[in-house]
């Protein structure tokens, strides 16, 4: 019992930790110093020093202030992503689950040919082919990651659709909606927010990803892959380059991952 | 199990239909004129006269499901086009890459199933012990960095400041080190705990518990009770790491310059070369299917417990 209070206070404070992170992304340009955009030919590739505290890359921009604004961006694309394809995958997972039948197989049947694309190649394959860009980038993480959403929501309501509290709605004169909107979405909530939570590292590094191949968010839009794409050619002469954008991304990765197991923990009561 | 077995062989052949068809409907309604990339690589200053010709040489003015249907004709066929940035045949581009990515997968799928199985034990047996929380801080370290990352710092360490490896050469054996362990690290991560848990539910199980109540030493109990399961735990391993690793390809081999498939999509996408890029999907799409299809297969004949229901393992 006190190891579940235990892991409960910790993820409260881990969940506040979060917030405090998503709170600087949302006030970052308080804190920089810089414009992320602006040049100073003066100071190019120059090291960590009281103007520059994470140095200036290769024309002279402040590294510290473009990770900052980074984070926005990061963030920002992260949590939009998540939004799209949580309502994206409850509905069509919730229309399989509910109607079954020939609807259902049909639906399942398109989540099974997008799952047969491995998910980095596909996304690759529809921004290459779509135009490198944050609007296709979005486009294209939605078209993979969708699915994972509706087989949830499918599993989950086909697994209390027959149930008796169901039924007695049903009985009580509910219709669909009421039924869905009252009954069914409520209990499958928690499960959905489990894994969403548990998306949040794993989309992060998708979006940099792309942009570290170049095909997600364009220069001079700072970007923590981005940055560490143009960073690279210059490893040798300007390591932080490299170091900070990474550690960056790596830091808040990690804070969300730790996030996504608590909340599996404290809030999935079936997972052991 | 035979009604199984085809029923997955149709399932397969449906899916994979499917995916040709999503490839082509993507490339299709691509913003670029394949006609124009057919005329300059070919060194044609193309005009609108001869852009008009070469359209209707090439079928683009068929209606799409015709398009298609002759693609699809050709692409049964092994004919998979004509690339334009290489200009050569896909097929004659293809077989070289595929060796080089196949080499760097399984190179990175060994370090994979040998640290994840050895560090996953380790940690199962010592747990609560220092080598576990070790072992679980590296694991959880694994999981957040990003891979790309992690092959910067990698070449940063071993070939900018301590020369130990050199990258340029991809086809000296010792290349092959630091971009294998790039892919799997971060996988590494990922099964480490899985594992962990596999054997620690295998630790509280009767049989194991009778074993030990017989006297045998925990060091027999672990090789020849445990491990014999968790072989199975294995090859579900590789079904699942399979897309990470082929996924994953596409960054490492892009930081290191392998010159794999990877590499050669992203060439693809640069030069708008659509018959190349659309040979990479395929391919990856088909190599994906297959093993899990093959790992899906032998879960099966592996693992009696394995209850087949409505054509799908486990449901």
């Amino acid at each position: 019992m006190s190891n579940r209070k235990r892991k409960k206070a910790f993820f409260s404070f881990i969940l506040s930790v979060a917030g405090l992170l998503i709170l600087l992304a949302i006030v970052a340009p308080a804190f920089a110093p810089k414009d992320p955009l602006a040049t100073d030919f003066a100071h190019v590739l120059k090291g960590p020093s009281s103007k520059y505290p994470f140095g200036t890359d290769q024309v002279g921009r402040c590294i510290y202030s473009r990770i900052l604004y980074g984070a926005r961006v990061s963030l920002g694309m992260t949590f939009l992503l998540l939004m799209l394809i949580f309502t994206l995958g409850l509905a069509i997972g919730m229309v399989a689950g509910m109607s079954g039948g020939i609807i259902d197989t049909m639906i399942m049947r398109i989540t099974d040919t997008v799952l047969s694309f491995p998910d980095t190649v596909f996304a690759i394959a529809i921004v290459g082919i779509l135009g490198p860009g944050i609007r296709n980038t979005i486009f294209a993480l939605s078209v993979v990651w969708w699915t994972k959403y509706a087989r949830l929501t499918r599993v989950l309501v086909m697994g209390i659709k027959n149930s008796e509290y169901i039924h007695a709605a049903k009985m009580a004169g509910a219709g669909k909606l009421k039924l869905i909107t009252h009954y069914i979405f409520p209990n499958i909530l928690s499960s959905l927010i489990v894994q969403l939570a548990l998306d949040i590292g794993g989309m992060m590094l998708a979006i940099a990803g792309l942009s570290f191949l170049g095909l997600g968010v364009q220069s001079p839009t700072p970007e923590w892959g981005n940055m560490l794409n143009e960073g690279r050619a210059y490893m040798q002469t300007a390591p932080w380059l490299l170091i900070y954008p990474g550690l960056a991304i790596f830091t808040v990765v990690a804070i969300f991952n730790v996030l996504g197991d608590t909340a599996r923990d404290v809030l999935d009561p079936k997972h052991v | 199990m035979k009604y199984y077995l085809l029923k997955r062989i149709v399932q397969l052949m449906v899916v994979m239909l499917l995916a040709t068809f999503l490839t082509f409907g993507l490339t299709y309604i691509s913003p670029s004129d394949p006609a124009e990339m057919m005329l300059t690589s070919r060194d044609v200053i193309p005009t609108e006269e001869l852009l008009e010709k070469t359209r209707e040489e090439m079928g683009l003015k068929d209606p799409f499901i015709l398009q298609y249907g002759n693609w699809l004709k050709r692409l049964l066929r092994g004919d998979l086009g004509y690339s334009y940035s290489k200009r050569e045949s896909v097929a004659e581009v293809l077989p070289q890459r595929i060796f080089m990515t196949t080499r760097l997968a399984l190179a990175a799928l060994l370090i994979l199933v040998v640290f994840s199985l050895g560090l996953g034990i380790l940690s199962a047996i010592q747990k609560s012990k220092l080598a576990d929380y070790i072992i679980r801080g590296f694991s959880f370290v694994g999981i957040s960095i990003p891979s790309f990352w992690l092959g910067l710092i990698l070449i940063y360490i071993f070939v900018v400041k301590n020369r130990w490896f050199r990258i340029t050469d991809p086809y000296a054996h010792k290349s092959i080190i630091l971009p294998a362990m790039t892919l799997a690290i971060p996988l590494i991560g990922r099964y480490v705990r899985q594992i962990r848990a596999a054997i620690l539910e295998q630790y509280s199980q009767d049989y194991v518990v009778g074993a030990r109540a017989r006297g045998i030493r925990e060091g027999e109990i672990i090789i020849h009770h445990i491990l014999p399961n968790a072989l199975l735990g294995i090859i579900t391993l590789i079904g699942l790491s399979t897309a990470a690793l082929l996924g994953g390809t596409v960054i490492v081999e892009n930081i290191f310059t392998w010159p794999g498939l990877g590499s050669m999509a992203l060439e693809a996408i640069t030069y708008r070369d659509y018959p190349l890029l659309q040979a990479y999907v395929i391919f990856m799409v088909w190599i994906y299917v297959s093993i899990n299809f093959i790992v899906d297969i032998m879960t099966q004949a592996l693992d009696p417990r394995v209850v087949i229901r409505g054509g799908r393992i486990g449901e």
